[in-house]
């Protein structure tokens, strides 16, 4: 029996992605195609993914994409920022949720998801920056983002009074499917919006909500790209 | 009713009132009427104030602002007082930058809630189920708090013009648990109401002023659900149903 054409790269990737409980990056197919080989050098079909990279990988990925919208599946290959993903279609979104009814997060509200838009094009941000784009103090809603693990604390600003700066979160990512930053919707224009500077009198000290060891003390990021 | 309060700050700021206002009004936000719209936004103050709705400080700031603006527009251009960075004639300026600045953050926020009701509807191999619980309650579902003020102040003058009259004394005998009772009692087996159906026998601007509460009560309870036809459209009322519940 020749099991040859199930040695299709697009086929492993498959596989891979198939049974893994969270997002596979292609880095992380290289690896493992590589580690497979490795351990296995004795068997001649396995040699050539001894020298696989992520052109191959992508290559892979297209392929399969394609082979489940032209033939179509229940199921769609989508990337965010963990990497890549088979996930059920939306279309079957209803029944799903008959399978999962308790899978439903709480919606953010709208002044919470103002405020981590603002955050997420502009961070690292202080509280006094976003407050200025809003007009209106957001201590309820930071404390919201911050339970969901949306938003996180960055360090603190070189501002008088070393006021906090607030970031977005690997989770906050995955809970929208972006890929990175510059996957935000408009990014391009809003990420460089000059945005209404707080003025430097309303700065504050901030109460230090958490223990001192949990906050960063390098200076602040730059922008992640 | 004395100590019922509404607490607003929660929920939206004085930039979103502006942009009702210009939106609801089709007005050009590179050019606002300032006068129009001042006189707008205090209305909405006025109304927040009856029902004892508690503004964030930042309501009056703006409110101040724009009565500022105003007076400046009033004023012959070279009496008006040089300020430090008047690069711009045009008083409203500062305003303007800043509503068109926030305006794309709104919008930004709206894609991002597309994304996440996309996200939703993704059911990966091994969902993870999330362990966190809302923190924050349910004001209003499809309608803006805006959209009901609004509302409720054409309910207000439809009363003045009835000629509430004056020299009857009520017995103030409504309480908002009453109202809450009367409102569960009309929207019970799922009827749907007219936003001013629910204010059909009201004698009194007392009484709509309770009425309201309650319903603003119940909103927050989510025990009912309100939802709006269009843009300013016609506002129905029915009991909230476990299915159509999400979380503000």
């Amino acid at each position: 029996m020749s099991d040859d054409h199930v040695f299709a790269l697009p086929r492993i990737v498959e596989a891979i992605l198939f049974a893994s409980q969270k997002p596979v990056s292609s880095e992380e197919l290289v690896a493992l195609l590589r580690g497979a080989a490795d351990s296995a050098k004795e068997e001649p079909s396995m040699t050539p993914f001894a020298k696989v990279h992520s052109g191959d990988i992508v290559e892979a990925l297209i392929l399969l994409e394609e082979e489940y919208r032209n033939f179509p599946r229940s199921f769609e290959l989508r990337e965010n920022a963990g990497g890549w993903q088979l996930v059920t279609r939306p279309v079957f979104s209803p029944w799903l949720r008959q399978l999962f009814p308790e899978n439903r997060p709480a919606r953010l509200s709208a002044p919470a998801l103002e405020t981590l838009a603002i955050i997420a094009y502009r961070q690292p941000i202080t509280r006094a920056d976003i407050e200025a784009v809003r007009g209106v103090a957001v201590d309820g809603v930071m404390q919201t983002l911050m339970d969901r693990e949306l938003v996180r604390i960055a360090g603190r600003s070189e501002l008088p009074g070393r006021p906090l700066l607030y970031e977005t979160t690997q989770f906050f990512m995955e809970h929208f499917g972006l890929k990175n930053l510059d996957d935000l919707p408009n990014a391009d224009e809003l990420r460089r919006v000059a945005l209404p500077k707080a003025p430097e009198a309303s700065v504050v000290q901030e109460p230090i909500v958490f223990p001192d060891d949990v906050i960063p003390t390098e200076p602040p990021i730059e922008n992640p790209k | 009713m004395e100590d019922y309060k509404v607490k607003l700050d929660v929920f939206e700021g004085p930039l979103d009132l502006l942009l009702y206002l210009i939106k609801r009004d089709e007005l050009d936000i590179y050019d606002i009427p300032i006068e129009r719209i001042t006189k707008q936004y205090l209305s909405y103050m006025d109304a927040f104030q009856v029902l004892n709705i508690e503004l964030a400080g930042e309501f009056i700031v703006m409110a101040a602002n724009l009565l500022y603006i105003k007076s400046r527009t009033l004023l012959p251009v070279e009496q008006q007082m040089a300020e430090e960075d008047a690069d711009e004639h045009d008083p409203r300026w500062e305003l303007i930058r800043q509503l068109i600045e926030y305006k794309k953050f709104k919008e930004a926020a709206a894609q991002l809630r597309d994304n996440e009701a996309l996200q939703e509807k993704l059911f990966p191999r091994a969902p993870v189920v999330p362990e966190i619980q809302p923190t924050e309650n349910l004001l209003v579902e499809e309608v803006g708090i805006f959209d009901l003020i609004h509302a409720f102040q054409k309910i207000l003058k439809r009363l003045d013009k009835k000629k509430e009259d004056l020299r009857q004394i009520f017995e103030e005998n409504f309480t908002v648990s009453d109202k809450i009772d009367y409102l569960l009692r009309v929207t019970a087996g799922g009827t749907s109401l007219r936003f001013e159906e629910l204010f059909a026998d009201v004698a009194s601007r007392a009484e709509i002023v309770v009425t309201f509460l309650a319903m603003l009560e119940l909103i927050r309870l989510k025990q009912l659900r309100v939802r709006q036809e269009a843009q300013c459209g016609e506002i129905w009322i029915d009991r909230a149903s476990e299915a159509a519940m999400t979380f503000v």
